[in-house]
């Protein structure tokens, strides 16, 4: 996925975070709280703030890779302002699904796992929600589509634009 | 700074009002001088952890205070020194909750003796068993009593500085222990010169980030010190070099909560309750197919029956009970026959199981135990670290194996395998999580062993419960009132109103949803076969 963070409109967040961070340098073991904050105000870990982060630390890029690379709760993406999950347990997949979720993938542009350059929409598949009876399902952020057909995709995303 | 005068203020004061609203709500009773929870459910229960759980205001530190909360930190920093204090807990035979069982005193003699310029001590909350949320209560609804525990932990140790290790999925937990903080701050419990006595002692919060590992103590101390969450080599007691290098205490929070309460009222009486060699109590998380799910707080050596049916009400539905699961992924399955087991450190290790957290997973007839442990090895292929390769790989082929079997494709000799793999896990692992992964295969495997060998030879699962090997059928009791059909997602039963429906086998994919939707009495018409 091609995306650039941006600088400047983000530019109050992270002077905020600067000082968050000078904060925290002087006390042991600051990467794990560093890493967190990082993570909730900007949703995922930028690059350029872990270069922040490294510089202001004095911890190797690498290093602070290892370290957010093993924790689950850690993303180097943005993730999107809707996030779609698509089902594909058994139910949802025999009842096409997989179609369903192409559908989703042609009409953003975008492969399952990804973000939208505009950062509006994520797309994930989801293991079975338990929602068999009404497959194929997809979720939009907490909203349940029901039986979903290919025809439907448009208008549900366009909902969210 | 707080005095015994204004704490005794507090609670003359306040004890009685927030007594009183209780009552009047009729939400507890006076069992001796001793304020507890009404009702059938609680009447079995001592409460020594939970006991101020849903009785005061977690975020209002007098109520704490007028519940006899931080007379034990008053009477030990002004009364007695720290020596007294390790053999206070020494003598109680306090072991740890967290799920090993190691004497806490023993734990604290050894840091107590470590001549150190700096040590810690740090409360273990990154409480990640499926199943088990004791410590998140205790935090959320009594969090002063971990702080008072770790105040006196580190008074016994010589330490000024804790650590509470919260793990990021617990945000209510998180915002009460920083109330909880704040407040203790601004009375003076926390800081400098505590009651004027000359010690200071301070907590600091971290949270994990989604790592299970991290439960394990010097993994837990990685993650502190920044670093990926990878247990150490254990050349070094923690209690010697432990967190920066320095003698470092680690406790669960359960055992923390208990620790104001022994000092307050002295290691007689402790181990007056519970077993001689496991005195007083635990905290289990009852669930699962329970009919009463929910926390329960009971002396050691209790039997499982009491639990589970005495207060749990037994299996759900009035389904047959079957098994009960404790000690999450490391524990075992205690089958229906070993009902009544005492529950103490020593017992459940004999049954080959294990006290744990204490999450306490009920299961009846439905559910399959080739499919239980297939479960728990997901979650601890999930969880490994990867740094042994035997945990790394060998929980893995294990999945795959019982994978395999689940989906009727076991072969003859996956039975030796997966023993021949729980053999080399469990020994050649660094950490408890490598070690103890393959107990729910092992002990499955002691109890149930027809179960696997049903699904391996006869392509069968007695719980039907496996969807590979069953098949939904509709008998001849069929009422043909089509809701089946129209609730089959993909449109595999036929038959016209009023008359028999069929399921075209070829198409199904035992979703069940035929089965749930059955109206006919007693006995639904869709039979699982």
């Amino acid at each position: 996925m091609e995306f650039k963070f941006d600088m400047e409109k983000n530019s109050s967040k992270i002077t905020a975070f600067k000082n968050f961070l000078d904060e925290k340098k002087n006390t042991k073991g600051p990467l794990m709280p560093a890493l967190q904050q990082a993570q909730e105000v900007f949703g995922y870990l930028p690059m350029e703030i872990l270069e922040i982060i490294s510089k202001t630390l004095q911890i190797p890029m690498a290093e602070i890779y290892g370290v957010a690379t093993f924790y689950s709760q850690f993303s180097f993406i943005p993730q999107g302002e809707n996030k779609i999950s698509v089902c594909l347990g058994t139910a949802c997949y025999v009842k096409g699904a997989q179609s369903i979720l192409e559908e989703i993938e042609s009409q953003l542009g975008i492969k399952s796992g990804f973000t939208t350059p505009d950062q509006k929409f994520s797309i994930a598949s989801a293991r079975c929600v338990g929602d068999c009876s009404i497959a194929p399902v997809i979720l939009v952020n907490e909203d349940v589509y029901a039986k979903v057909k290919k025809s439907e995709i448009k208008n549900i995303i366009n909902k969210y634009k | 700074m707080m005095t015994k005068e204004r704490m005794d203020t507090i609670k003359e004061t306040l004890k009685p009002k927030v007594l009183e609203k209780l009552l009047s709500e009729d939400k507890v009773e006076l069992r001796g001088e001793d304020v507890v929870l009404k009702g059938d459910y609680y009447k079995k229960q001592v409460r020594i952890a939970l006991k101020n759980c849903d009785i005061i205001d977690p975020t209002n530190i007098e109520e704490y205070i007028a519940f006899d909360g931080y007379y034990a930190l008053y009477k030990s920093l002004t009364e007695r020194k720290p020596g007294d204090i390790v053999d206070e807990i020494k003598n109680s035979l306090l072991r740890g909750r967290g799920g090993a069982g190691f004497p806490t005193g023993r734990k604290w003699d050894e840091a107590y003796k470590y001549e150190a310029d700096k040590k810690y001590i740090i409360c273990n909350a990154d409480e990640g068993d499926p199943g088990a949320f004791m410590d998140r209560s205790i935090l959320e609804k009594d969090p002063h009593s971990v702080l008072e525990g770790m105040a006196l932990g580190g008074y016994a140790i010589g330490s000024d500085q804790g650590y509470i290790y919260v793990r990021a999925e617990y945000p209510m937990a998180v915002k009460r222990l920083e109330i909880a903080l704040k407040q203790a701050r601004e009375y003076g419990l926390l800081g400098n010169n505590i009651f004027g006595s000359g010690f200071n002692f301070d907590i600091e919060l971290r949270l994990g980030s989604g790592a299970f590992v991290c439960g394990e103590g010097t993994a837990l101390m990685e993650s502190i010190e920044g670093r990926r969450g990878m247990p150490r080599p254990k050349l070094h007691r923690t209690a010697h070099v432990g967190l920066w290098g320095k003698p470092t205490i680690i406790n669960n929070v359960e055992t923390l909560a208990n620790v104001p309460v022994i000092i307050n009222r002295g290691y007689e009486w402790f181990r007056g309750i519970g077993t001689e060699e496991s005195p007083g109590t635990k905290v289990f998380a009852l669930v699962g197919k329970v009919e009463n799910a929910g926390l329960v707080e009971v002396p050691m050596g209790m039997s499982l029956r009491e639990i589970i049916f005495d207060i749990g009400g037994g299996a759900q539905d009035g389904k047959e009970y079957k098994a009960v699961q404790t000690g999450g992924p490391s524990g075992g399955c205690i089958p229906a026959d070993l009902i009544d087991t005492p529950v103490d450190f020593e017992s459940l290790g004999k049954i080959w199981s294990i006290m744990g957290s204490g999450g306490m997973v009920v299961m009846d007839e439905n559910t399959c135990m080739v499919d239980i442990a297939k479960f728990f090895l997901d979650f601890s292929v999930e969880e490994s670290c990867g740094k042994c390769v035997p945990c790394r790989e060998g929980t893995k082929r294990m999945y795959e194996i019982l994978d395999r079997i689940t989906k009727g494709e076991g072969v003859d000799g996956d039975i030796e395998r997966l023993e021949e793999l729980s053999e080399t896990v469990s020994s050649a692992s660094l950490c408890g999580l490598g070690q103890t992964a393959p107990n729910p295969v092992i002990t499955t495997l002691k109890y149930y062993r027809h179960e696997y060998e049903a699904h391996i030879h006869d392509k069968k699962c007695p719980a039907k419960s496996c969807k590979s090997l069953i098949k939904y059928f509709i008998e001849d009791t069929c009422i043909g009132c089509t809701r089946c059909a129209k609730a089959c997602p993909v449109g595999c039963i036929s038959g016209k109103v009023k008359e028999l429906h069929v399921i075209d086998q070829s198409m199904c994919i035992k979703c069940g949803a035929c089965y749930d939707v059955c109206p006919v009495k007693p006995i639904k018409a869709v039979s699982i076969i």
